[in-house]
């Protein structure tokens, strides 16, 4: 045994927990293509496989379009499958996602979310996962490093689950999730091995029984294959909370597909993915103490997108700030303004609403940049509206 | 995995719940699935031109062209999906392609 195996409490960076968790999942395959600031975590894992501590095939394939092409294959075997990448490698991946998810390939994928080119920009978006959004993948958002370590093992028992074999997509922010150092709680090898037990691939590729994947459907098929599909994704909400509340029994910690913060009595909600909930969960609290009335939602699954649970969390509010780390050019406005935005809409309810895109290509979103979107929320409510539907924030004008 | 009645969903007897899950069925499944209506035209063999050189049998993309005794050829229509491969080298002008 291990020092290792003893170990509850740990101070990893965002990438090392991924791995360290993936370590635990004892996967059998990992194949992938390095980049930053997803590199740590594939680096990590074929020192575990190198030095003998996890039993599995690390292959690094020529590009992210094979990493992920192995993957599907190394799934369908029945074997645990994870990779992991960022920004221009899951764009090359970029076909390849929706083969793995109709196929229905239980994968596991942390990605290290990172602007894309051009101009050159290593840092953190995320334009590359929401250009991946309706790849037909299950996507979570970590808010810190002990979220990306428990998500990333939940995810493997999400995709896995016979009911749903889809794909799912672990989001951590590129640099500030990635390469912070945070102390964190890890479980032990045992906990994780009883809390996703290796389980037979219900369609195994079988050389005596053989079956034919990904066959061609034409005009007259191919859409019942996509209901089907959609079917699928109905049953997430099902199996992410049932994961959950196994997860939470071994590690006390309660996960739900939203973070609501201070959200009951909320006039003003903010609404954000990745680690900026953090931030704004801070100054929502120093608001609190002055008695201002502000809230933070924050999207731990962001697909399938859990509609019914953000209208109800948002019934009372008067205003809302959705925070797009990510744009659509030429469209509405950014992706989760649309999505919250069609929701309000569905559901009956006209609040005050405006979209603030932020922190594209890494620049800060600070303290005071929570504070001050804050404020424009206490003035929005008092001018019932905003002064602009879209701010591009902290834009040099 | 469930056995799938290929005849049914190639006769169109089918839903979105009955489809086998991600469309992973039991081989051989594309005998059962006639791909010849994508034809316009068709092609006819005339007998009686015929030298049985097999070129068409050789050219034939889609292996549509059967081979009979005697090396005499004939189109398989469930297949055949009419691209006129088989009259343009047929030496002898014996395959010609006729609207359906």
């Amino acid at each position: 045994m291990s020092k290792l195996e003893y170990v509850r409490k740990m101070a990893l960076m965002g990438d090392e927990a991924v791995a360290y968790a993936v370590k635990q999942a004892d996967v059998d395959v990992i194949a992938a293509y390095p980049i930053t600031p997803q590199t740590i975590i594939v680096e990590r894992l074929s020192k575990y496989v190198a030095d003998g501590e996890l039993n599995a095939s690390f292959i690094q394939a020529e590009s992210e379009h094979s990493a992920l092409s192995i993957c599907i294959g190394s799934a369908l075997a029945g074997a645990r499958t994870f990779t992991s990448t960022a920004s221009q490698g899951l764009a090359l991946m970029h076909e390849v996602l929706y083969i793995a998810s109709s196929m229905r390939a239980p994968i596991v994928m942390a990605i290290a979310n990172r602007a894309l080119n051009s101009p050159l920009n290593i840092h953190c978006d995320h334009s590359d996962i929401m250009g991946a959004r309706d790849t037909g993948w299950i996507h979570l958002f970590a808010n810190n490093v002990q979220q990306a370590y428990d998500l990333t093992l939940m995810a493997f028992k999400i995709s896995e689950d016979p009911d749903l074999l889809i794909p799912v997509s672990v989001n951590l922010d590129g640099f500030i999730l990635t390469h912070s150092i945070e102390p964190l709680e890890v479980l032990l090898d045992e906990e994780v091995h009883q809390f996703i037990p290796h389980e037979p691939y219900p369609h195994e590729i079988d050389f005596g029984n053989p079956l034919a994947y990904g066959v061609m459907a034409l005009p007259d098929t191919y859409m019942e294959f996509k209901r089907q599909f959609q079917e699928a994704m109905l049953k997430v909400p099902e199996v992410f909370h049932k994961t959950t509340r196994e997860f939470y029994t071994i590690s006390g910690r309660t996960y739900k597909s939203l973070t609501s913060y201070f959200t009951e009595d909320a006039e003003a909600v903010v609404i954000a993915l990745g680690s900026t909930v953090e931030t704004l969960k801070y100054v929502a609290r120093k608001f609190r103490e002055k008695n201002i009335k502000v809230g933070v939602l924050g999207l731990t699954m962001y697909r399938p997108f859990p509609e019914k649970e953000i209208v109800k969390v948002l019934e009372n509010v008067r205003c809302i700030a959705v925070l797009d780390r990510a744009y659509s050019y030429g469209g509405v406005g950014g992706p989760l303004y649309t999505d919250i935005l069609a929701s309000l809409y569905k559901n009956g309810m006209k609040p005050i609403v405006a979209d603030f895109v932020y922190g594209l290509g890494g620049r800060d979103f600070k303290l005071t940049d929570s504070e001050e979107i804050f404020r424009k929320m206490m003035k929005a409510i008092e001018c019932n509206g905003f002064e602009r539907d879209i701010y591009w924030w902290g834009v040099k004008e | 995995m469930a056995e799938v009645d290929v005849k049914k969903i190639a006769r169109g007897d089918f839903t979105w719940r009955s489809l086998p899950l991600a469309a992973m069925i039991k081989v051989p499944t594309s005998l059962e699935y006639k791909t010849s209506d994508w034809r316009i035209e068709k092609p006819e063999i005339d007998q009686s031109k015929c030298i049985k050189c097999l070129l068409c049998w050789i050219y034939c993309p889609d292996m549509s062209i059967k081979r009979l005794d005697e090396g005499r050829v004939e189109v398989d229509y469930d297949f055949c999906k009419g691209c006129g491969i088989c009259a343009e080298v047929c030496p002898t002008k014996a395959i010609k392609m006729v609207e359906e």
